[in-house]
């Protein structure tokens, strides 16, 4: 056993899952609120990655920044955060809230389109090649912590440590603040919550904007590890996301946290094992399965997601829905 | 006081007409209830009552007609704007917000309340019903109906309103409980909150009430005092069996 190898994976695995952990809570919050997939979630994080990107190049770049390097990903990390909200709040009122009282599909319909809009727009204004966050020279990647097999780079520590802090104060505004209180209770009921004189549409707006920016900081989080952003990478962050939302429990803050670290880990540990472990099974079988190369990993990811559909639809932590007559 | 002498209007309907698409549900409905006044809403099934309720909440708008809440127009108003005016509602079924605790469920119906005045208004509400104290960490959705029922109605006396609507106090609620809700409702009267109680059972509800309409139909075919309506021939043929 490789157990430097298996320290590693679990490093990424946890730094990935962290991200994706942040993706999937916008998603399971605005699923909580509207019962709607918000399909252009994984292009607010991208536009995130973009506005990091953006606010890193004011700033001097990686080779050579103007303020701090801890200052200045907190500014990336903030500028995604407010400019993604923003975003999130103008797709909330223009492409979701007239459709309120529309059948479920037509929502859906408009948030494919508002997917595709978001990609060609970034398409159209930064052209279609990688960008870098050239985070290597931003900080060395000899800086980190060393203790025995366990080799981290800083940034991947800062990620992390700042998603979970993320979904801290998320986790205490959901239970402890009088928003809070008003989103899980329109969530729930959204008529009686209006009953209690909760202004409804404000809520949603409100949920809309805090999802929203932690996608954006997620897009930062993502250019800061995986270095490269396009246009496209919405698309796949977005499909992660949703998958450790439902693997969790739709709808469950919790939920989506867990969600995310367990879509994560299984990601980062079958980029590791799935060559080893199909090699080993077509020795076996005299060349009966295929061997499968690290870049098949989506594969038992989304099949953790079939699992989960057919065997536990509701998720994790997610309640089954009980049909009210 | 108006110029008559009579209390002014909380809630008045004028010529309310409602329609779901092309069915005409409420047919010019006049109602009024004066501060401090206890109303009863009766009627059978599918007379418009819990129209006539959704109506005043804003949760369905009418065709023509005005609802006026304490002397302003709210036709036009959402939901929340009209509770903002002193109204509070303990609707059919309860509708409690079942996987918060009774708590949150008492600090929501506070929600427009300064906060200052929560611990207040909390304990008002726990000398009504000790229960809530106690169970005051437990979900709301884990409890029996009459706990329930007892939730419901805490969560709207913590708004303060000056107008209290009930829509089917006694709906799912054994006997017992039943007594125990219109005791509160006669309590809560006492205290000086006017109130709007829709029900089926007239016998008990015209008992405590002041006045009373009867709706059927979409249409208000009787009005007057209790204790008229409770000796009145055709409501006593229609409505109490006798």
């Amino acid at each position: 056993m490789d157990w430097d190898k298996l320290v590693q994976l679990i490093v990424n695995g946890l730094t990935l899952g962290g991200v994706y952990a942040l993706v999937a809570l916008g998603f399971s919050m605005v699923y909580g609120i509207l019962k709607l997939l918000n399909l252009a979630h994984g292009d607010v994080v991208m536009v995130g990655a973009f506005i990091g990107w953006g606010v890193l190049g004011w700033l001097g770049g990686a080779q050579d920044p103007a303020v701090a390097v801890w200052l200045l990903i907190t500014l990336m990390v903030l500028a995604a955060m407010v400019g993604c909200g923003f975003i999130g709040v103008a797709i909330e009122r223009f492409a979701y809230r007239p459709l309120r009282r529309a059948p479920r599909i037509a929502p859906l319909i408009s948030a494919l389109g508002v997917s595709f809009f978001i990609q060609n727009s970034v398409l159209l204004l930064f052209g279609a090649n990688f960008r870098s966050y050239e985070s290597f020279d931003l900080v060395d990647v000899g800086i980190g912590i060393s203790w025995g097999p366990l080799n981290v780079w800083i940034l991947r520590v800062v990620v992390f440590v700042s998603a979970l802090a993320m979904m801290l104060g998320l986790w205490l505004l959901v239970t402890r603040t009088k928003l809070g209180k008003a989103m899980r209770a329109t969530a729930f009921d959204r008529e009686a919550a209006a009953m209690m004189g909760i202004d409804v549409d404000r809520v949603i707006v409100r949920t809309f904007f805090i999802g929203s920016a932690l996608a954006g900081a997620a897009g930062v989080l993502i250019g800061l590890v995986f270095g490269s952003i396009n246009h496209f990478m919405g698309f796949g962050y977005g499909l992660k996301g949703f998958t450790a939302a439902v693997v969790g429990g739709i709808g469950s803050i919790p939920g989506a946290m867990l969600g995310g670290l367990l879509i994560g880990l299984a990601e980062a540990l079958s980029v590791g094992y799935i060559e080893d472990v199909t090699g080993r099974i077509a020795d076996l079988t005299g060349g009966r399965f295929p061997r499968l190369g690290s870049q098949f990993s989506d594969l038992v990811v989304f099949l953790i997601l079939i699992g989960f559909m057919l065997l536990r639809p509701q998720g994790i932590l997610g309640k089954r829905e009980v049909k009210k007559v | 006081m108006s110029a008559n002498g009579q209390p002014a209007p909380l809630l008045r309907l004028e010529g309310i007409n409602t329609y779901y698409g092309q069915m005409h549900i409420l047919q010019d409905v006049n109602l009024e209830v004066r501060e401090g006044e206890l109303v009863c809403l009766l009627g059978g099934n599918a007379s418009g009552k819990s129209t006539t309720l959704k109506t005043i909440l804003g949760i369905v708008e009418p065709r023509t007609g005005a609802v006026i809440l304490d002397g302003r127009d709210v036709t036009r108003d959402s939901t929340a704007k009209r509770i903002e005016r002193g109204l509070a509602i303990v609707p059919e079924n309860r509708r409690l917000f079942g996987p918060m605790t009774v708590l949150e469920n008492l600090e929501l119906g506070a929600y427009l309340r300064p906060r200052a005045d929560l611990q207040e208004d909390l304990e008002r509400v726990y000398s009504i019903f000790p229960l809530l104290y106690e169970r005051r960490k437990q979900l709301a959705g884990t409890l029996s109906g009459g706990e329930q029922q007892m939730v419901a109605m805490g969560r709207a006396l913590m708004a303060r309103p000056k107008l209290l609507l009930m829509d089917e106090p006694s709906m799912g609620l054994a006997p017992v409980l039943v007594e125990r809700s219109f005791e509160v409702i006669q309590e809560v009267h006492r205290a000086g909150v006017a109130m709007l109680v829709v029900e089926q059972n007239a016998n008990v509800s015209l008992s405590i009430a002041d006045r009373g309409y009867v709706l059927s139909t979409g249409r208000v075919v009787l009005e007057g005092k209790a204790s008229e309506l409770l000796t009145h021939d055709e409501l006593r043929k229609a409505y109490l069996g006798r």
